[in-house]
C-alpha cells in the first residue's frame, strides 16, 4: 500500500539518534571498587558520613536484596544485568570542601550550562533556559538541586527557602542535619522490602533530594532536581523524599539526562512523597535519559519506584510525567489514598521510538473514604518500540465512595511499533465508581496530509498532531516546563528536523 | 503562461487505474467547474494535484506555472499557491484552530522566504476574514474542526483559503452540507477572492452553486477523464439530462 509505505519511510528516518544531551564531561572522579557487597554498602555510608542507624538500614536492605529475584512480569526484554560488574559509587573529585558555587569544578558548571540548567541563583522566564538576550523575570524562580552521578553538586536558593521554613537539600545532608525527619519518613512509603530494585536502591542509594515543607507553608518557588549520569558502568541510585506537612503546598520537578554510550546503564531510583492533612504535592518529571541509538544499542535502564502517600485527610498528590528517554522504562508512580477525601492524579506522556521499551503506568490504592483519583495516560509509539500502559485501581472494603476516572490513549506512528494497555481494576466495596476509557489509533494519513497541504512539512505535521494528542497532559506541567517538554516531544519524534 | 496544465494524466490506486488520460488547462483569472457522477475521479484529480500520497501517476504531466508539480513535496506545492478545500475536512484534536492557522501560514511564508506575521497583524487579518465568513471567534479557539458541524468545517476551509491567498484554489464539493444561507456566505467568500491572478477549480454536483460562483468553463468528468467541456450553460443542460449520455460512451 503506497500510502502506508510513505509513512513507513518517514518513520524510518525518525530515530533516536538526535539525542542532544549525549556529551560526556571529562573530570576526575572517585569511585568505589566494582561490584556489590556489604563492604561496598559500608563504603558508601562512610563516604557520606552517615550515622550508624543509616548504615544499619542499608545493610538490612542489602541482606534482604540478596534473597530477592528480579521481576519479570513487565513487557520488557533486556540482557541479564550483572550486578557485580557495576560501580555503585562515583563522585567528582572535589578540589576542597565547597562553600560557594564558584568553587564547583568548572567542567561540571559547564555541563549544566550546556544542559540549560541554572546553577546560579537567577530567576527564569520560560523553559529552563533563559530566552536568548531576554531579561530574567523577577517573579519566577526555580530552586535546583543538581545531582551528578552519585552526589549532589549544588543546591540553589537554599537560604531563601529556609526563610520560608522550607528545607531543600541533598538527602545525604538531610540524613546528618535532620535525622529525626529522615528517620520518621524514609522507607515509610516504599519499604526497604518493597521490590527488587527499590531494595537495591535502599542498600546503595547515593544521593537525591530531600524536601520538607512545614505546616501551612506554600513553597515560594518551584523546586527541581536535575540528575545527570556521567560515569561509565555506573549505576545511579537516587533517593528522593518529599514531605508536605499539614496544609502546605509544593511543586517539584525532576529532569534527567545521560551521555551517549554503547553499553546500557542502570538507573534505579526511589521517590517517596508524603502529604499530611490538607497538603498538596505536585510532582513533575521530564525524563530524558539516553534512549540508545537507532539500532537499539546502549541507553539507560530506568527501573524506578515512585510512590506517594496521601496520609492526611483532604491531601492531594499529583504525578505528571513526560517520558521520552531511556532504553527501557519500568515505572509506576502511584498514590496510596489513605486519608479520607484524599485525591491522587497521574498524568503521563510516554513516547517511545527506535527500540525503546516502555512499561509504565500507575497504581491508585483507595483506602480512605470518599477518595478520588484520575489517570490520563498518553502513549506514543514510533519506530520499532513497544509502549505499554499498566495500571491498577483498587478500592479497599472501607473505601466507600471511592471514585476513579481513567483514560488511556495510544497513538501509533508506523506499523512496526506496538501499544498495549493492561488495566487492573479491583473494587472491594459496592459504592466505588470506576470509569475506564481506552483508545488506540494510528496517526492518520489523512490528518497528516491535511496539515501538509496547508504548508507544514511532514515532520512539523507529526509534531503538531502529537502535541495536540498530549495537550491535556502538557497543561498539567508547570508553565516553564511545558514549553520545554513540548520541544522535547517534537525532537524525540522528528528524525531530520531539530 | 497557463497556471495549471494537466496533460494526459494517468493515475492508479492499488493497481486500479482511476484516471485514464485526463487533460485540463487553467489560466490565471479563470473559474472552472468540474461536474460528474460519483466515483468518476474528481476527488482523485484534486488529491493528485495537491500531492496526496497513495496515488501512483503512471503517465502524463502536471505543470504549475510551467514547473513540474509532481516533482514537488505537497508542502512545497502549498507554499507555491496550490490550495485544496477538502471534500471531507479532518479533525485535529488538541490543536487550536487559531494556532493551526498561524503555524500553517507562517510555514508557507517561511518557505517562500517571506517574513512571519507578527501576532497583532495575524490576529487582525484572521478577525477580518472570519467576520466576513460569519465565523465566530470562539470557534477558532477550538481544536481544528473538532465538533464543528458539516457547514462549519466547510467555512473553515474557505477561511484558510482567504487567509493563505493561494493562486490556485481547488474546491472539492464545498457546497455539500451547507444550508442555503451558509452556501451564499461561503460563495461570497470565494467570489471575493476571484481576481485576475487567481484561478479556481470548483468541483460540484449541483448547478445551484454555479449560480453563485459563475464559472468560465464547465467540464464533465466520467470514468476518469474529461468527456465534455462547455460554458456555464452546460451545467444547466446536465441538470436536465443527467450523466447517462456520458456514462455509456
Ligand atoms: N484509496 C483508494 N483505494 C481504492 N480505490 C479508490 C481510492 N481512492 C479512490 N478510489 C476509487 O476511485 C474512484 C474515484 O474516486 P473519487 O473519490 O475520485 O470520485 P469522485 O468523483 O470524487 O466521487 P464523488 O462525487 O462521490 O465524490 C472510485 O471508484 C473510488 O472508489
Ligand atoms: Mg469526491
Amino acid at each position: 500500500m503506497p500510502a502506508v509505505q510513505e509513512t513507513v519511510d518517514r518513520v524510518r528516518r525518525i530515530d533516536v539518534d538526535q539525542y542532544r544531551y549525549g556529551f560526556e564531561t571529562l573530570i576526575e572522579s572517585e569511585k568505589a571498587p566494582k561490584g556489590l557487597s556489604e563492604d561496598i554498602v559500608r563504603f558508601i555510608s562512610e563516604k557520606k558520613n552517615e550515622p550508624a542507624w543509616m548504615l544499619e538500614w542499608r545493610l538490612e536492605a542489602y541482606r534482604r536484596w540478596l534473597t530477592m529475584t528480579e521481576p519479570t512480569w513487565a513487557r520488557v526484554h533486556y540482557p541479564k544485568i550483572d550486578y557485580q560488574d557495576l560501580y555503585y559509587y562515583a563522585a567528582p573529585k572535589p578540589k576542597k570542601t565547597l562553600s560557594s558555587i564558584d568553587e564547583i569544578d568548572p567542567e561540571i558548571l559547564k555541563t549544566y550550562e550546556k544542559l540549560g540548567i541554572p546553577l546560579r541563583e537567577v530567576a527564569i522566564l520560560e523553559g529552563v533556559e533563559p530566552p536568548p538576550g531576554g531579561e530574567p523575570s523577577e517573579q519566577r524562580k526555580i530552586a535546583v538541586d543538581a545531582v551528578f552521578d552519585s552526589v549532589s553538586v549544588a543546591t540553589t536558593f537554599q537560604k531563601e527557602l529556609k526563610k520560608a521554613g522550607v528545607i531543600f537539600m541533598p538527602i545525604s545532608e538531610a540524613i546528618r542535619e535532620h535525622p529525626e525527619l529522615v528517620r520518621k519518613y524514609l522507607g515509610s512509603v516504599v519499604p526497604t522490602s518493597d521490590n527488587f530494585f527499590a531494595t537495591l536502591n535502599s542498600a546503595v542509594f547515593s544521593d537525591g533530594s530531600f524536601v520538607y515543607v512545614p505546616p501551612g507553608v506554600r513553597c515560594p518557588m518551584e523546586l527541581s532536581t536535575y540528575f545527570r549520569i556521567n560515569e561509565r558502568n555506573t549505576g545511579q541510585f537516587e533517593r528522593t523524599l518529599i514531605i508536605a506537612d499539614k496544609g502546605s503546598y509544593v511543586s517539584y520537578l525532576e529532569g534527567c539526562t545521560a551521555p551517549q554510550r554503547d553499553e546500557n546503564q542502570l538507573h534505579a531510583a526511589v521517590v517517596e512523597l508524603i502529604a499530611l492533612d490538607d497538603a498538596e504535592i505536585k510532582y513533575s518529571t521530564v525524563q530524558n535519559w539516553y534512549p540508545g541509538n537507532s539500532e537499539g544499542l546502549g541507553g539507560i535502564f530506568n527501573f524506578v519506584t515512585k510512590r506517594g502517600d496521601c496520609r492526611g485527610a483532604n491531601s492531594k498528590i499529583s504525578w505528571t510525567q513526560v517520558e521520552t528517554g531511556s532504553a527501557i522504562t519500568w515505572k509506576y508512580p502511584s498514590c496510596i489514598l489513605r486519608g479520607d477525601n484524599s485525591r491522587g492524579e497521574f498524568y503521563s506522556i510516554a513516547i517511545s521510538n527506535g527500540y525503546q521499551q516502555v512499561d509504565s503506568g500507575t497504581k491508585m490504592i483507595h483506602l480512605g473514604k470518599n477518595t478520588s483519583s484520575r489517570i490520563i495516560s498518553k502513549g506514543i509509539a514510533a519506530g520499532k518500540s513497544q509502549n505499554t500502559y499498566r495500571g491498577l485501581v483498587t478500592a479497599h472494603r472501607k473505601a466507600t465512595g471511592a471514585r476513579n476516572y481513567t483514560a488511556c490513549d495510544s497513538l501509533l506512528i508506523g506499523d512496526k511499533c506496538g501499544a498495549h494497555t493492561v488495566p487492573y481494576v479491583e473494587a472491594k466495596n459496592s459504592s466505588a465508581t470506576f470509569e475506564h476509557e481506552a483508545t488506540t489509533s494510528k496517526i492518520s494519513e489523512d490528518v497528516l496530509f491535511y496539515c501538509v497541504q496547508r504548508g507544514l512539512s511532514q515532520e512539523e505535521a507529526v509534531g503538531l498532531v502529537v502535541n495536540g494528542f498530549v495537550k491535556d497532559v502538557l497543561q498539567q506541567l508547570p508553565m516553564e516546563f511545558a514549553v520545554e517538554a513540548q520541544k522535547l516531544i517534537s525532537i524525540s519524534l522528528e528524525g531530520s528536523v531539530g | 503562461m497557463a497556471l495549471l496544465e494537466v496533460k494526459d494524466l494517468q493515475v492508479r490506486v492499488e493497481d486500479r487505474e482511476i484516471l485514464h488520460g485526463l487533460s485540463l488547462t487553467v489560466n490565471p483569472g479563470e473559474v472552472h467547474a468540474i461536474m460528474g457522477p460519483n466515483g468518476s475521479g474528481k476527488s482523485t484529480l484534486s488529491h493528485v494535484i495537491a500531492g496526496k500520497p497513495g496515488y501512483e501517476v503512471t503517465g502524463g504531466q502536471i505543470l504549475f506555472r510551467g514547473e513540474d508539480l509532481l516533482e514537488m513535496e505537497p508542502d512545497e506545492r502549498a507554499a507555491k499557491g496550490v490550495f485544496l478545500a477538502f471534500q471531507y475536512p479532518v479533525e485535529i484534536p488538541g490543536v487550536a484552530t487559531m494556532n493551526f492557522l498561524r503555524t500553517a501560514l507562517n510555514a508557507q511564508r517561511k518557505a517562500r522566504g517571506e517574513s512571519e506575521y507578527s501576532t497583532p497583524d495575524f490576529l487582525k487579518k484572521v478577525r477580518e476574514v472570519s467576520k466576513s465568513l460569519n465565523i465566530p471567534q470562539d470557534m477558532l479557539k477550538r481544536g481544528v474542526n473538532v465538533g464543528f458541524s458539516g457547514g462549519e468545517k466547510k467555512r473553515n476551509e474557505i477561511l484558510q483559503m482567504a487567509l493563505f491567498e493561494p493562486s490556485l484554489c481547488i474546491l472539492d464539493e464545498m457546497d455539500s452540507g451547507l444550508d442555503i444561507d451558509a452556501l451564499r456566505i461561503a460563495a461570497d467568500g470565494v467570489n471575493a477572492l476571484r481576481s485576475l491572478e487567481r484561478a479556481m477549480v470548483v468541483i460540484t454536483h449541483y448547478q445551484r452553486l454555479l449560480n453563485y460562483i459563475v464559472p468560465d468553463y464547465v467540464h464533465v468528468m466520467a470514468k476518469g477523464s474529461v468527456v465534455k467541456t462547455g460554458g456555464k450553460e452546460l451545467a444547466l443542460q446536465l441538470e436536465e439530462s443527467g450523466y447517462a449520455q456520458f456514462e455509456d460512451a
